[in-house]
């Protein structure tokens, strides 16, 4: 049977400090906390510029869900990049929600809303 | 032209079974530290899959039992696996640790390059061609399909997101702009209406070139077919994007590098063209 737990992906945004820098440090520190498993990738942006294939296969990861900014450019960004994310996918903005709610939201058993509906 | 094309390789901080759970707080500290050099980092115990592969060397650091790392290959022979002992070292360490095990091999770096480009919200884009008739880079092009796209990232000067201004239907975003709605924040009805007046302006100061003066009002028809002239269209773009640097809306250095008025006069035509083209195809299919 496929192994149906999300995938956790957290974004750095080290390549523009755009994301609040106690926010990202906070939710970094909070899923190390946790003991999960989980990626990290140290801009989206950086990746999709060129295209990196690694876009592809976190697309593919099972509810994949993502710590980085606006869902709307997060989702832009794989669309554009040639792998769109899938509609159980979801993005939580650490541009301008808490370390808390997003990370609570990471590690939530049932599932989240998906990108469209997790905005703010 | 895409340039930026080296990738890390992959790094897998490994605390598994036959490994030593290092502390939250190192554990932080080291990712934190790797990330800011522009690794990806995978945190891997026990519990949901990571990520799935690709072509790309592993490098697996861990906290090992007497300090000595297991010697690991790919039973496919695929990738090569490093394995190196992170037992009492400082997150400093440790990058210099990755840093010597990546040896001369390029990556990018933050710092050094800033992931600049438009992303389009394809859900709002109705494919006026606006962006690609506007952008003087030949950051835009048209797919097979006739569909707007973001060809050229590479071209897109860095901190000028003009064409997001001039679209009316906000559906292009700057990820890394700070404020909403070209940052990709959502856009309520005032914003799209503001921007909506920005491509009124942009389009009465840019002459022909914009496709939207075929929404023009009547009164505006009349006045901008007796001034319709290259010239005055080359003067008035760049009256426009002089407005745009001195709002604080793109950098001065944008306007600097603009080509001269033969090659911006050119550019237009040849975007205007291929916009044109593209459409009337979509009309005829």
């Amino acid at each position: 049977m496929p192994d149906s737990s999300p995938t956790l992906l957290y974004c750095r945004c080290a390549y523009a400090q755009v994301v609040p820098s106690g926010v990202k440090n906070e939710v970094l520190q909070r899923l190390c906390d946790a003991g999960v498993n989980f990626e990290t990738v140290s801009d989206l942006c950086e990746m999709a510029a060129h295209r990196d294939p690694r876009l592809a296969a976190l697309s593919q990861c099972s509810s994949l869900r993502i710590a980085a900014c606006y869902p709307r450019a997060v989702k832009g960004l794989f669309q554009q990049a040639g792998t769109p994310l899938s509609a159980d996918a979801a993005v939580l903005n650490m541009r301008n929600q808490t370390a808390e709610g997003i990370v609570g939201q990471m590690l939530a058993i049932e599932p989240i809303k998906h990108i469209e509906e997790s905005q703010s | 032209m895409i340039t930026h094309i080296h990738r890390p390789l992959r790094v897998v901080l490994y605390e598994g079974q036959g490994a030593i759970p290092l502390h939250a707080e190192a554990r932080a500290k080291v990712m934190a530290a790797l990330l800011d050099k522009g690794y990806a980092v995978t945190r891997a115990a026990s519990g949901a899959p990571a990520m799935p592969h690709d072509d790309r060397n592993l490098l697996l650091l861990g906290s090992f039992p007497e300090q000595k790392a297991p010697e690991i290959e790919d039973a496919q022979g695929q990738i090569k696996i490093d394995t190196r002992d992170i037992t009492g070292l400082a997150a400093e360490d440790i990058v210099s640790l990755v840093e010597k095990t990546r040896g001369d091999k390029p990556m990018n770096e933050p710092g050094k390059w800033k992931p600049w480009f438009p992303v389009i919200d394809y859900s709002r884009c109705t494919n006026c061609m606006q962006c690609l008739s506007f952008c003087l880079f030949d950051v835009y092009g048209v797919s097979e399909d006739n569909k707007i796209q973001v060809q050229n990232n590479d071209n897109c000067k860095t901190n000028c997101p003009a064409c997001s201004r001039v679209c009316p239907e906000v559906a292009i975003m700057f990820p890394k702009y700070q404020a909403g709605p070209i940052n990709g924040d959502e856009i309520n009805e005032a914003e799209a209406g503001r921007e909506k007046i920005k491509v009124d302006i942009s389009s009465l100061l840019g002459g022909d070139i914009y496709s939207a003066l075929k929404d023009r009002s009547a009164a505006a028809k009349s006045r901008f077919g007796k001034e319709r002239s290259p010239d005055k269209a080359l003067d008035e773009r760049k009256k426009c994007l002089t407005k745009l640097v001195g709002d604080g809306f793109i950098p001065a250095d944008v306007l600097a590098s603009l080509p001269s008025p033969d090659e911006i006069l050119r550019k237009a035509e040849v975007a205007k063209a291929r916009a044109a083209t593209a459409l009337a195809n979509i009309a005829a299919s």
